[in-house]
């Protein structure tokens, strides 16, 4: 296992391989899914967690988020960085490298 | 029973229920293990039995349509079958997250790699003690702690993820610190620490398990401690046995409110232990559709919700937080699966049952009865 990891701006946060973020058709409704968890997602996390690829620093998700809901950046990303810190102590989101 | 049958059962929707969100799926009862502790019924189903492959193909597919998230691929021991592979690829094409529930022991490296490239996503490995001899002695399988040990390896060398299941019991409780070193030192994600629950096998083997309830709040401590320490590294599940809990545990989230689980020749049930209850009918997916099962069985209908409870459950405001504890165990220690769960505090029974567990807990054990087709009990339990 990797050293606990702190969410800033310039970390690029992807799933490890065994957390699945995946849409559920007969449900519509997205979704993290992992060993005997299930977690429900509200909206704005699930516009957060389409931007998490791996490539995409938490700067340029917020970035994008920013533009798109046309709101203040350093609100955006204070949003992503608690709900990525939240993921990521329960296992769900590590850093890509 | 009667009073119940009168009246015509609510189905899940009109209980408001929504589709289950996972499956745990008994490919098979059989197994080289026999933990004494297994939650396999007593009485268990032979291979000619057991499901064939496409219906458990089916079954798959139904699951996704109903819109359930999750597989748990167990058994008895699920590697058994030779078309874990078949049934492992149509998860993965139906985009079930998929998990095994494994013993180990009778994996290679090769089948593993192949299971992987099929798409599963998660191995949950059993692990009976850390101590090699007492694991082997608990299991009933020469080498079988070696033998996890290695496999756990092969896992994390096809890079799947790995759970150390963990049941721990007043015969390897004192290795709880080094349950979860050996979680850390094999790389696992996460470690189940899963104290027994009395039912079906463990129960007739409760002498045997049932720590005091100093050795219990010992755990509780090493546990909340490792936890804090190795957070974000580790995950830790923990279990506790609820005979020594104030309130009893929401079993299965509620009776036939989340969760369904398949025995090997195709009977849905509302939850593992459900076979002990002995007037329950379960419908079979040979007969029934599974979302018709779901919506009507009356295995499920049964203990859903709250109508069917007597007092002290019935005017509890805990009523729709814990549903009245556990089903199965109310009906294993009292005799009536409607009774509320002598787990409970306020259950009328809990003082005189679990003093006599506690009492138990502190006489040396006796020796295991172990998991076996064809064990003959005497004495009704």
């Amino acid at each position: 296992m990797t050293d606990i990891l702190k969410i800033n701006e310039k970390i690029k946060p992807k799933f490890p391989k065994h957390v699945k973020f995946r849409h559920n058709k007969a449900r519509d409704e997205w979704v993290i899914l992992a060993p005997e968890r299930l977690v429900k997602l509200d909206d704005v996390a699930v516009e957060i967690l389409k931007l998490v690829d791996g490539n995409c620093s938490v700067d340029q998700i917020s970035q994008k988020l920013s533009k798109k809901f046309n709101a203040p950046e350093e609100v955006i990303m204070n949003d992503v960085i608690n709900m990525l810190q939240d993921l990521s102590d329960k296992g769900f989101i590590e850093e890509n490298g | 029973m009667d009073d119940i049958n009168k009246t015509k059962l609510k189905t899940a929707s009109e209980h408001g229920i929504q589709a289950p969100l996972a499956l745990l799926a008994e490919l098979s009862h059989r197994c080289p293990l026999q933990c004494p502790y297994c939650s396999n019924p007593v009485q268990l189903e032979k291979k000619t039995g057991e499901l064939t492959t496409d219906e458990w193909k089916s079954v798959i597919d139904q699951a996704v349509e109903m819109g359930m998230h999750q597989i748990h691929l167990s058994g008895g021991e699920p590697t058994v079958r030779h078309d874990l592979e078949d049934i492992v690829g149509h998860c993965t094409e139906k985009g079930l997250y998929t998990n095994l529930i494994t013993s180990g022991v009778l994996l290679n490296p090769d089948r593993l790699k192949k299971l992987e490239k099929l798409g599963l996503e998660h191995v949950q490995l059993s692990f009976q003690d850390t101590d090699n001899d007492n694991a082997d002695r608990i299991g009933g399988f020469k080498g079988g702690h070696a033998k996890k040990l290695e496999v756990a390896k092969w896992v994390r060398d096809v890079e799947l993820p790995l759970t150390c299941n963990c049941v721990v019991h007043r015969q390897n409780i004192d290795n709880l610190e080094n349950f979860i070193q050996m979680a850390l030192d094999l790389d696992a994600e996460r470690v189940e620490i899963a104290q027994v629950q009395y039912y079906g096998w463990a129960l007739k083997n409760r002498a045997a398990f049932i720590p005091t309830p100093e050795q219990l709040d010992h755990a509780t401590e090493i546990v909340e401690k490792a936890r804090v320490d190795l957070k974000g590294k580790l995950v830790i599940d923990y279990v506790i046995p609820d005979y020594y809990a104030k309130h009893p545990k929401n079993c299965m989230g509620g009776w036939g409110r989340r969760f369904l689980n398949m025995n090997p020749k195709g009977e849905v049930l509302p939850c593992h232990a459900a076979e002990t209850i002995p007037h329950l009918k379960f419908d079979n997916v040979r007969e029934k559709s599974l979302k018709w099962i779901w919506e009507n069985s009356e295995a499920f209908n049964l203990y859903r919700g709250t109508d069917w409870m007597p007092d002290p459950c019935k005017s509890c405001d805990r009523k729709e937080i814990d549903w009245g504890g556990c089903r199965c165990q109310a009906m294993a220690l009292t005799g009536d699966a409607k009774n509320t769960d002598p787990a409970c505090s306020i259950s009328p029974l809990h003082s005189e049952i679990f003093a006599m567990a506690a009492e138990e807990a502190n006489r040396a054990p006796p020796d295991f009865i172990y998991r076996r087709y064809g064990v003959r009990f005497n004495s009704p339990i």
